[in-house]
């Protein structure tokens, strides 16, 4: 492929921005003097601010290329991923799971485990975290150049250096203050730079119906444009998957386990300004998560329409005979941007990028400072010595993001197995957490062990299928083979497995005292939150009307 | 966290919005007098200008809005 070319404003703009977030790095240091600013922000932010974060440290550049892409393998399915995959979740954790977050005033997730469970479940979940967001942050980072590299011809070690060295720069000045500054202002740029592909697409072929009659025109055995109408026959649909994988895999393990648990995203609404605020982050997040399939999901459908009619002349790129799904995003912006909006299209592109390497990069120092750091090497650090370890694990995360994505580079199969890493992390720790929040008796040795089994059932289940120890069909129980099929259904199992660990180890090992649990566990704590506040102004509410607006979208597309 | 004096983000997130918008609008004055040899599908309906002037017009409220406000 012909590189897209950038044009002189293209660079002023891309260079602007590059400079606007590193001024925010410096203006917010003065303001960021203790642990607490540095690690949660001062625990300051409004809703709004707590709320855009939470939703924009999921929205990274490789997500909105990823998903447009897998729209046009998969077809509508994708937006099972924004909706069922979302919405339930973040509505769970906002009403049910962060009033006990929150109270507890603790500083991560694994700071929760600590003081439900006991000090080495903290420290087990706390390093495969900080070992998963390295991973993720460099390969991140890799993929990255790598797509720079390809659509706009930039050199790999540069753009990659570059990148690293101002998420670096700007995190490392003033933490997740200027984390969360960056990520709401991608989450405009965002917006403003790749909606109008949906919008010069429709106006192209005409309206969102004709886009999908010429889909299911080219279509008609199997649905690429509905959500669950062609869920009982995978065969039906473009996914190849039933929809028991859909609800049990997705819309329950994998997707509790990333918005409830993972500490990337949960640690934004850590930072609210009070209980309130906390509980509205997710909240208020889901009615944009709702919304971002109009960027992306109907992007994928344009290009399917698209490349569907031999006279427009669009064709994905092929890479060694394969279909490179990801190049739909960028092939549509060089079909519509003239130069100016090439420059906005991919300083949008940019920043979800950096804005995602940083939260990555804010999620670690955390873990590793509170939760390696202080809970196993010094105990008895000082406030001032905390804050320097944060700025010097930022450089650290920062340089080991980037032996990883090196190491990307010579094995480029590792790529593989990162698809995976969220169902051995965050599934079974979901089991943990939901166990843990909701019956006391569970004991810190059942969650121990139990999450120790997930965790490498998980693995094994990867790796038993991926090198033919035994056939797919036994976790997906279907014949027809599909990737996302296998994620979803090997969630369920690691989930179930660490489930049934946990309880079994528990009912025979000592239980902490109920006294003991009091502000950790539902039923043990009086929950006493927002009762003087008019209903219309609770949380609640607000999440009664998501879900409204969830069911009716998922009927319209049904 | 001592914020006297703090900006509060939405001041960030308009002047950015301002600025970059500002820019495409005026890219798409030039394209408008200056259309390229090779023209973008619907390059005739000259998405710079009213693009450009929707963020100016958005990021300039929002700047306009929270400039000499604090957090």
């Amino acid at each position: 492929m012909e590189a897209i070319g950038l044009s002189f404003i293209d660079w002023i703009i891309i260079f602007i921005y590059f400079a606007f977030v590193l001024g925010i790095g410096l203006y917010l240091r003065r303001y960021t003097k203790s642990q607490e600013d540095f690690f949660l922000a001062g625990r300051k932010n409004s809703t709004w601010v707590a709320g855009l974060a939470f939703l924009s440290a999921n929205l990274g550049a490789l997500e909105l290329l990823g998903m447009t892409g897998n729209t046009f393998k998969y077809g509508m399915y994708v937006a099972h991923f924004y909706w069922i995959g979302a919405i339930p979740a973040m509505l769970f954790l906002g009403i049910y799971m962060m009033p006990f977050y929150y109270s507890s005033k603790i500083n991560s997730i694994p700071g929760y485990l600590k003081l439900r469970f006991d000090e080495k479940t903290r420290v087990l979940n706390g390093i495969a975290f900080a070992i998963m967001t390295l991973l993720v942050s460099g390969i991140n980072l890799y993929a990255m150049a790598l797509v720079l590299h390809t659509f706009l011809g930039w050199n790999w070690d540069y753009s990659m250096w570059a990148s690293a060295i101002t998420v670096a720069g700007y995190v490392t000045l003033s933490g997740l203050l200027s984390a969360i500054f960056t990520e709401i202002i991608q989450f405009f740029l965002i917006w403003f730079g790749l909606f109008l592909v949906s919008i010069l697409g429709i106006i192209e072929i005409g309206s969102v119906s004709e886009i999908m009659a010429r889909i299911n025109t080219y279509s008609p055995q199997v649905s690429f444009t509905t959500l669950w109408s062609t869920s009982s026959n995978p065969m039906l649909n473009g996914m190849l998957v039933h929809w028991g994988g859909i609800v049990l895999g997705l819309g329950f393990v994998l997707s509790f386990g990333y918005w409830t648990t993972d500490f990337l995203v949960v640690q934004r609404a850590f930072s609210a300004k009070d209980l309130r605020s906390a509980r509205m982050t997710p909240i208020l997040a889901s009615f944009f998560k709702m919304a971002l399939p109009f960027i992306v999901i109907l992007a994928g459908l344009i290009a399917i329409a698209l490349s569907i009619d031999p006279k427009s002349g669009f064709k994905l790129l092929h890479d060694g005979g394969q279909v490179n799904y990801d190049s739909a995003l960028p092939l549509l912006i060089a079909r519509y941007y003239p130069p100016g909006l090439v420059g906005l299209g991919v300083t949008a592109l940019l920043a979800g990028f950096m804005a995602g390497q940083a939260g990555n990069i804010s999620a670690f120092n955390t873990v590793w400072t509170y939760d390696i750091y202080k809970s196993v090497l010094n105990k008895k650090a000082s406030d001032a010595h905390l804050l320097w370890m944060g700025r010097v694990s930022t450089i650290v995360g920062v340089i080991l993001s980037l032996v990883t994505a090196y190491w990307a580079k010579g094995f480029p199969s590792i790529m593989d197995y990162m698809q995976a890493i969220f169902s051995w992390v965050n599934a079974p720790l979901f089991a943990t957490m939901l166990l843990g929040m909701f019956l006391w008796w569970i004991t810190p040795n059942g969650a121990f062990w139990g999450l120790v089994a997930g965790m490498l059932s998980s693995i094994l289940m990867y790796f038993a299928v991926k090198f033919h120890w035994f056939a797919e069909s036994i976790i997906t129980m279907s014949s027809v083979q599909s990737d996302m099929a296998a994620n979803f259904w090997r969630a369920w199992w690691a989930w179930l497995i660490c489930a049934t660990v946990t309880i079994l180890v528990s009912l025979f090992t000592k239980k902490r005292p109920k006294e003991e649990l009091v502000g950790l566990v539902k039923g043990l704590t009086k929950e006493k939150h927002d009762q003087n506040i008019p209903f219309m102004k609770r949380p609640e509410f607000y999440a009664i009307i998501s879900l409204i607006i969830f069911i009716l979208l998922n009927i319209w597309f049904w | 966290m001592s914020e006297q004096g703090m900006k509060p983000i939405w001041y960030f997130v308009g002047l950015i919005v301002l600025v970059i918008g500002g820019l495409v609008f005026c890219s798409g004055i030039y394209l408008f007098f200056n259309p390229p040899a090779v023209k973008t599908v619907l390059a005739e309906m000259h998405p710079n200008l009213w693009w450009g002037g929707l963020m100016i017009i958005f990021g300039g409220g929002l700047y306009l809005k929270m400039r000499n406000q604090t957090r």
